[in-house]
């Protein structure tokens, strides 16, 4: 189980390759599933042109609830490991904002285990998005009931 | 790191925004919960919608406060 808050542009294609490839004397035949999630900066938002991002969080909390909510996720599911990484601070457009990845033995549990992790995540993890658009700085409004 | 006796509040995103500061640090005598809290540090009303955390737990506007206690306002969260 790993967290990582970070506001280094990241990867999440070859966060996964190496995040497998270190464990892979451990998993060698007990996974059948990975799940993976990734949100990227999108150019438009609720209507509005966005031009870029800047990524609020409250440090520590942030990385409580993530490690909660992973854990949340292992007492609900069968899960061979769940991997999590977001930004904060200022994005690029096209920028890889989160990254939720978990592996286990089944599709089913790896699925519902991947959306628990990014649904909670929304409503619990202190962010706060606040986008740049044409017309100025505006902080997103409560956005937990887009799907 | 916690002060005895005091009480440190922490505002984030537009709470913060709005209030022009990040940080308060209130005396915790006469303070029972939350939203005494909220009363000692701004004049209008707690924002509808805000959330609340003490030692960065999710909380609510009733939740019991001590001295050495941080306490958080901030916006509904908007991550992932």
């Amino acid at each position: 189980m790993t967290i990582r808050v970070q506001s280094e542009v990241f990867d999440p294609w070859q966060e996964l390759a190496a995040y497998q490839k270190a464990h892979a004397l451990v998993w060698a035949g007990r996974f059948g599933a990975t799940a993976v999630f990734v949100g990227t900066l999108r150019d438009f938002n609720q209507g509005q042109v966005v031009t870029g991002m800047v990524l609020e969080h409250y440090p520590g909390m942030t990385e409580g609830y993530l490690e909660k909510i992973s854990a949340e996720a292992r007492i609900r599911w069968e899960l061979l490991d769940t991997l999590v990484i977001h930004r904060f601070g200022p994005l690029t457009l096209g920028d890889p904002i989160v990254l939720v990845a978990v592996w286990s033995a089944h599709r089913d549990t790896a699925f519902a285990a991947c959306r628990y992790l990014i649904d909670e995540l929304k409503t619990r993890a202190p962010f706060w998005k606040q986008e740049s658009t044409p017309d100025g700085e505006r902080w997103v409004e409560d956005e937990s009931r887009e799907v | 790191m916690a002060k005895l006796n005091v009480i440190t509040v922490r505002y984030f995103a537009s709470l913060r925004e709005r209030l022009g500061r990040s940080e308060d640090q209130v005396e915790a005598d006469g303070l029972c919960c939350v939203a005494d809290v909220w009363d000692r540090v701004s004049a209008v009303p707690l924002p509808i919608n805000t959330l609340v955390a003490i030692n960065q737990e999710y909380a609510s506007p009733g939740s019991v406060v001590r001295a050495g206690d941080e306490v958080a306002f901030f916006p509904p969260v908007t991550g992932g």
